[in-house]
């Protein structure tokens, strides 16, 4: 064997370990994560965990004097992230998709250049400068935090993922699809949602769906905005609870502990089949370029 | 001749200012012919070919001028919509739509038109438009089928049948049988000569033995001139200008 080749065989073997292990090492953060979170909070999954509201302090103390195991659930914050994703979503999956469809059909234009720019910023934004800045547009003019507030950054925050992902992927439609609808005498906008909105369709319900994951778990803009509550509540007018506000008061109540584990388990599983059900929808309804 | 149904009329069209793609282009187009557009790549014969029915207004940069007239009338001052219907326009790639059954993509043209049709009348042009480009006997029983089953063949017959469920009066084709197999090129070439009956065709080719076979008139295009046109026949024996005569034997491609 030349020496010349031995030398480049050996590089690419070294190269080949060196990214096996590199990419193990990632690997350990994310599963150690997932086994924290599944171990200790795999007990806490029962059925009251998942009907039932938060113990008020009288319960708890009742219980940690009994000796017994503390009683109650994460329920309204189920109900309160449940409400308050819906309604977002009905705002900004019309209003994300529209602007994504205007982005792809007019990128030459100032008023394209601007949205697109500022849709990137707003994707950069601090969460907890978009609770801020709806605080201040929502919660103050009402005089009240409210499920109506929580939805309002929530819907600030999927908006960019959804204008994107609807962007990019009417741009890889291929351009003879949108030119044979028009050939056929249709106009612009028809041939846009009855032809490119319907051939992207994947791809917009994927970034739908990362879009719900991603702000599922957001804390701080709900923090000043829904405020948290540990009642059942289904107005959209008072403050509202949801799953990762609970996460943040069980943290601050040294006897309710526990229910981290169960609360974060149960939005991880959440995320999980999103993301997997994303992957689904995305191999099924491919994009044909 | 018999009137002519499409006039260029000194058509010159740009993709960026001062750089003509299409200069000066005048010729007539014969009623109920076909009417092949020959020439090297990049020599113009797509872009003139999709002035005809204003896919250039999709573009902000694409300028066109002179005229191109459709019965007498300037189709450039015309509304697109207008002119797209009567004259439609079959892709180089087929270009199903792929969220349509076979028997909604023949009827696209009037859905997307918001034209309505009682379920006779849909029945009726699906199977006359899919019989005249020889599809009916291969699909009538998968009718309901997403058009992207077919094959490549079949979906380009599928697009010439949505064309003509429209009823235009002229089809224009960018090289509609680059993209296909020797068996299903014949046969889109025995459809298209059945065709002419109906429907004056445009066509841009690259394959010259096509050009021969099928057309009855012949553009030849070089460097986005017009270089030479008249009867394929003629254009093919006798042709009289050099270059036609150096792209037609080969020595220029």
């Amino acid at each position: 064997m030349e020496k010349g080749l031995k030398k480049r065989l050996f590089t690419n073997k070294l190269t080949t370990c060196l990214i096996v292990v590199l990419s193990a090492l990632t690997a350990v953060p994310l599963f150690a994560i997932l086994g924290q979170v599944f171990y200790k909070g795999i007990d806490q999954f029962s059925w009251s965990f998942f009907t039932e509201t938060t113990p008020s302090v009288y319960r708890v103390m009742k219980a940690v004097e009994a000796g017994s195991p503390i009683p109650g659930g994460i329920a309204n914050g189920i109900v309160g992230t449940v409400i308050m994703l819906f309604m977002s979503m009905v705002v900004a999956i019309p209003a994300g998709i529209l602007g994504g469809a205007f982005l792809a059909e007019n990128r030459k234009t100032t008023m394209a250049k601007v949205i697109s720019y500022l849709t990137d910023l707003l994707q950069g934004t601090p969460s907890v400068i978009i609770g801020i800045v709806v605080y201040l547009w929502v919660v103050v003019p009402t005089k009240t935090y409210s499920a109506v507030a929580g939805s309002v950054a929530l819907c600030i925050m999927m908006l960019p993922l959804i204008i994107r992902s609807t962007e990019e992927t009417l741009k890889i439609l291929p351009a003879s699809l949108k030119e044979s609808g028009l050939a056929l005498g249709a106009s612009r906008a028809t041939v846009m949602f009855k032809i490119q909105l319907p051939a992207a369709f994947g791809g917009i319900f994927t970034g739908v769906l990362l879009a719900v994951s991603r702000v599922i778990g957001e804390t701080a803009p709900l923090l000043f905005t829904a405020l948290g509550c540990s009642l059942m509540r289904y107005t959209i007018d008072q403050p509202i609870s949801a799953v990762p506000l609970l996460i943040w008061e069980f943290f601050n109540d040294p006897f309710l502990q526990e229910f981290i584990w169960g609360a974060s388990l149960f939005l991880l599983f959440f995320v999980l089949t999103l993301n997997v059900l994303s992957k689904q929808i995305a191999k099924k309804w491919k994009v044909q370029s | 001749m018999e009137s002519p149904i499409i006039t260029f009329n000194n058509t010159c069209i740009s993709y960026t200012k001062g750089v003509m793609a299409v200069k000066n282009v005048s010729a007539d187009i014969a009623r109920n012919t076909i009417t092949a557009i020959m020439g090297p790549s990049g020599c113009g014969k797509s872009t003139l070919l999709r002035a005809v029915n204003l896919m250039h207004n999709l573009y902000d940069n694409i300028h066109v001028s002179g005229q191109i007239l459709f019965n007498g009338q300037d189709i450039l001052k015309m509304e697109p919509i207008e002119v797209r219907k009567q004259i439609g326009m079959v892709f180089q790639r087929p270009t199903p739509f792929a969220t349509m059954s076979i028997y909604d993509n023949v009827l696209a043209g009037y859905q997307l038109n918001g034209i309505k049709l009682s379920k006779a009348e849909k029945d009726e042009t699906v199977e006359r438009c899919l019989r005249s480009v020889a599809l009916w006997e291969e699909v009538k029983d998968v009718l309901t089928k997403k058009g992207t089953f077919l094959s490549g063949g079949q979906q380009q017959r599928l697009c010439i049948a949505r064309a003509l469920a429209l009823k235009p009066e002229v089809l224009l084709m960018d090289e509609p049988t680059s993209a296909l197999d020797p068996i299903a090129t014949q046969r889109i070439e025995e459809l298209l000569v059945e065709l002419q009956k109906e429907v004056t065709i445009l066509m841009v080719t690259h394959n010259m033995g096509q050009a021969k076979r099928i057309s009855s008139n012949s553009l030849f295009m070089y460097l986005g001139e017009l270089v030479e046109q008249g009867s394929t026949v003629q254009l093919f024996d006798n042709p009289k200008d050099e270059r036609t005569k150096a792209y037609l034997t080969g020595k220029m491609g």
